[in-house]
C-alpha cells in the first residue's frame, strides 16, 4: 500500500464527482430538505422531531454513501477500470483507501451542512455536542460506504445496485430502534437488531444526544461501528479479484 | 534464467473453460523481444482470452504462461507490461488529461510523459475535453495513451486500431515499429487480416487453436497466395477444420 496511489484514487474519484454539479448538489440538500420536511410532519407533536432528528443527521450520510459508493463501485468493474488498475502496481488496499477518504470528505461536507441545520436553525439539541454527531456522521458514512463497496460485488446492473438500498438499509432502519424501541419488537426482531450495525450507530447517536452522561455502553456502540467497518472492508477487498473467469 | 528467456512472451499448452465451455485447447505461442507480433483471427475464436491470460487477469485451466520470464500477472510484471482492452477502460466523465493524470500518478510517472503519450496518439487538440464527448476512436486512443505511460516492456493490446480513420491507423502502426524498435515487444490482435501485413510476426486463431504461428512472408511462401486473406483461408482449409 502507498500513500501515493491511496491520494491518487481519492482525488481522481473527487474529481469524478466534481465533473457532476447536479450529485454534489443532492449529497448537500437532500439531507436537509428531509430533515425540515420531518419537523413540519410532525408540527403537532414536537417530542418526537426533538428525538428522532439528531439521530437522523447521523444516519443520512450512511444511506447516502452507501448507495454512491455501491454504483461508483459497480461502475468501476462493468467498465473494465477495475480490472486495469489490478494490472497495476496497486494493492487492494489502495483502492478501498482511496474510495475511504475520497466519500468520508464528502460525508464531512454532508454531514456540516445537515448539521448546521439542526442544530442552528432548526432548534435541535445534542447534550453532548453536535461536534459529536457531526463525528459520528463522518463515521458512519465511512461505514456505509464500506458495506455498499462489499455489495456492488452481488450487483451486475445499475438496477440491482440501487434496490440493493431497500434490501440492506432499510431492515436495519426500521430494527435500529429510531422508529419504535428494540424492546417494543418481536421477541426475534429485538435479538436480530443486536447483530445489525446500524443498530449500534443510532444508539451511539442518540447517547450522543440524550442528556446521560456517555458510559461504555456507547464505547461499545463505537468500538461496533470501526469493527463493523474494518470487516465490511475486508470482506470487500475479498470480492476485489486479479483473476476473474 | 530459462530456457526460452529470449522469448517475452511465452504461453505453453493453456487450457481456458468459461462457463462450462472450453475457449482455448492447448495453446501454444512464443513472442520473441522486440516483435510486432499480430494476433489474427475472427471475433469469437478466443484472442481476447489468450490476451487477458497472458496479462493474468484469465482464470485458466491448466498450462503455463510466462510474460519476460516470469508468471503472468505476477506483481514485479505489473509496471513492465501494459494493457489496452477491446472496450476502452478509461473513466467516461474525466478529461484525457485527467485520465492520464491519475494513471501517471498511479505508475509514479513523471508529469513530462503525460505530453509525450498525448502527442503519441494524437489527441493534444481534445485533451482537456471529457473523454465521455469523444468519439469511439478518440476514446480507444485515451486508452492506449494510458498504456504507453510508463514505458513498458511488453504491450498487449486488444484491437487498436478498430474503427479508425486509415491515415490514423497507418500512423499508429508506425509508432508500433517506432517502439519495436526502441525494443518494446508488442502482441497486438485483429480480426482484420489486411493488418496483418504490419505485422513483424503472425499468430493465426480459429475456434480457441493457433493454427499457425509464422510471419507475412512465410505465409505467403507456404500458401503461394499474396493476398494474406485468402492465404489465412489456405491454411484454414489445410488444417481441415
Amino acid at each position: 500500500m502507498s500513500p501515493r496511489v491511496t491520494g491518487a484514487i481519492a482525488q481522481r474519484v473527487l474529481l469524478q464527482i466534481r465533473h457532476d454539479p447536479r450529485t454534489i448538489a443532492l449529497i448537500l440538500v437532500v439531507p436537509t430538505v428531509l430533515l425540515v420536511l420531518i419537523k413540519y410532519v410532525f408540527a403537532g407533536n414536537d417530542a418526537i422531531f426533538t428525538s428522532i432528528g439528531p439521530p437522523l443527521c447521523g444516519l443520512f450520510p450512511f444511506v447516502i454513501m452507501f448507495l454512491l459508493t455501491s454504483i461508483a463501485m459497480l461502475r468501476e468493474r462493468t467498465t473494465g477500470t477495475l480490472e486495469r488498475l489490478m494490472t497495476l502496481p496497486m494493492a487492494k488496499l489502495d483502492l478501498l483507501a482511496g474510495y475511504g477518504v475520497a466519500f468520508g470528505a464528502l460525508a464531512a461536507v454532508q454531514a456540516i451542512v445537515v448539521c448546521v441545520t439542526a442544530f442552528v436553525f432548526l432548534g435541535l439539541d445534542a447534550a453532548h455536542g453536535a461536534w459529536l454527531v457531526g463525528l459520528l456522521a463522518i463515521g458512519n458514512a465511512i461505514l456505509g460506504m464500506a458495506l455498499g463497496l462489499f455489495a456492488s460485488a452481488f450487483a451486475t446492473t445499475e438496477f440491482q445496485a440501487v434496490q440493493f438500498m431497500p434490501a440492506f438499509i432499510l431492515p436495519q432502519l426500521f430494527l435500529c430502534g429510531i422508529f419504535i424501541a428494540r424492546e417494543d419488537m418481536a421477541d426475534v426482531l429485538y435479538w436480530l437488531s443486536f447483530a445489525l450495525p446500524l443498530t449500534y450507530a443510532y444508539d451511539a447517536l442518540a447517547r450522543a444526544t440524550s442528556v446521560a452522561p456517555l458510559d461504555w455502553r456507547f464505547a461499545i456502540d463505537v468500538v461496533v461501528i470501526v469493527g463493523a467497518t474494518a470487516a465490511a472492508l475486508a470482506l470487500g477487498a475479498a470480492t476485489l479479484r486479479r483473476r476473474t473467469d | 534464467m530459462s530456457a526460452h528467456a529470449e522469448a517475452a512472451i511465452l504461453v505453453d499448452d493453456l487450457r481456458v473453460t468459461r462457463g462450462g465451455q472450453p475457449v482455448l485447447h492447448g495453446v501454444s505461442v512464443a513472442v520473441p523481444a522486440g516483435e510486432v507480433a499480430g494476433l489474427l483471427g475472427p471475433s469469437g475464436c478466443g484472442k481476447s482470452t489468450l490476451m487477458r491470460s497472458i496479462m493474468g487477469v484469465q482464470i485458466v485451466a491448466s498450462g503455463r504462461v510466462l510474460v519476460l520470464g516470469e508468471p503472468a500477472g505476477s506483481a514485479a510484471l505489473r509496471r513492465r507490461v501494459g494493457y489496452v482492452t477491446q472496450a476502452p477502460s478509461v473513466y467516461l466523465d474525466l478529461t484525457v488529461a485527467e485520465n492520464l493524470r491519475f494513471f501517471a500518478r498511479v505508475l509514479d510517472c513523471p508529469a513530462g510523459r503525460i505530453d509525450e503519450v498525448i502527442a503519441t496518439v494524437g489527441l493534444g487538440d481534445v485533451e482537456s475535453r471529457i473523454v465521455g464527448a469523444l468519439s469511439g476512436g478518440q476514446r480507444s486512443r485515451v486508452s492506449l495513451a494510458t498504456a504507453l505511460l510508463a514505458e513498458p516492456e511488453v504491450l498487449i493490446l486488444d484491437e487498436p486500431t478498430v474503427g479508425l480513420d486509415p491515415v490514423l491507423r497507418k500512423e499508429l502502426w508506425s509508432t508500433f515499429h517506432e517502439l519495436a524498435r526502441g525494443g518494446t515487444t508488442l502482441l497486438i490482435s485483429s480480426h482484420v487480416m489486411d493488418e496483418a501485413a504490419e505485422c513483424t510476426s503472425l499468430v493465426l486463431m480459429r475456434d480457441g487453436d493457433v493454427l499457425a504461428q509464422t510471419t507475412p512472408d512465410r505465409l505467403r511462401a507456404d500458401t503461394g497466395q499474396q493476398d494474406l486473406s485468402a492465404a489465412f483461408l489456405a491454411i484454414i482449409e489445410r488444417s481441415g477444420r
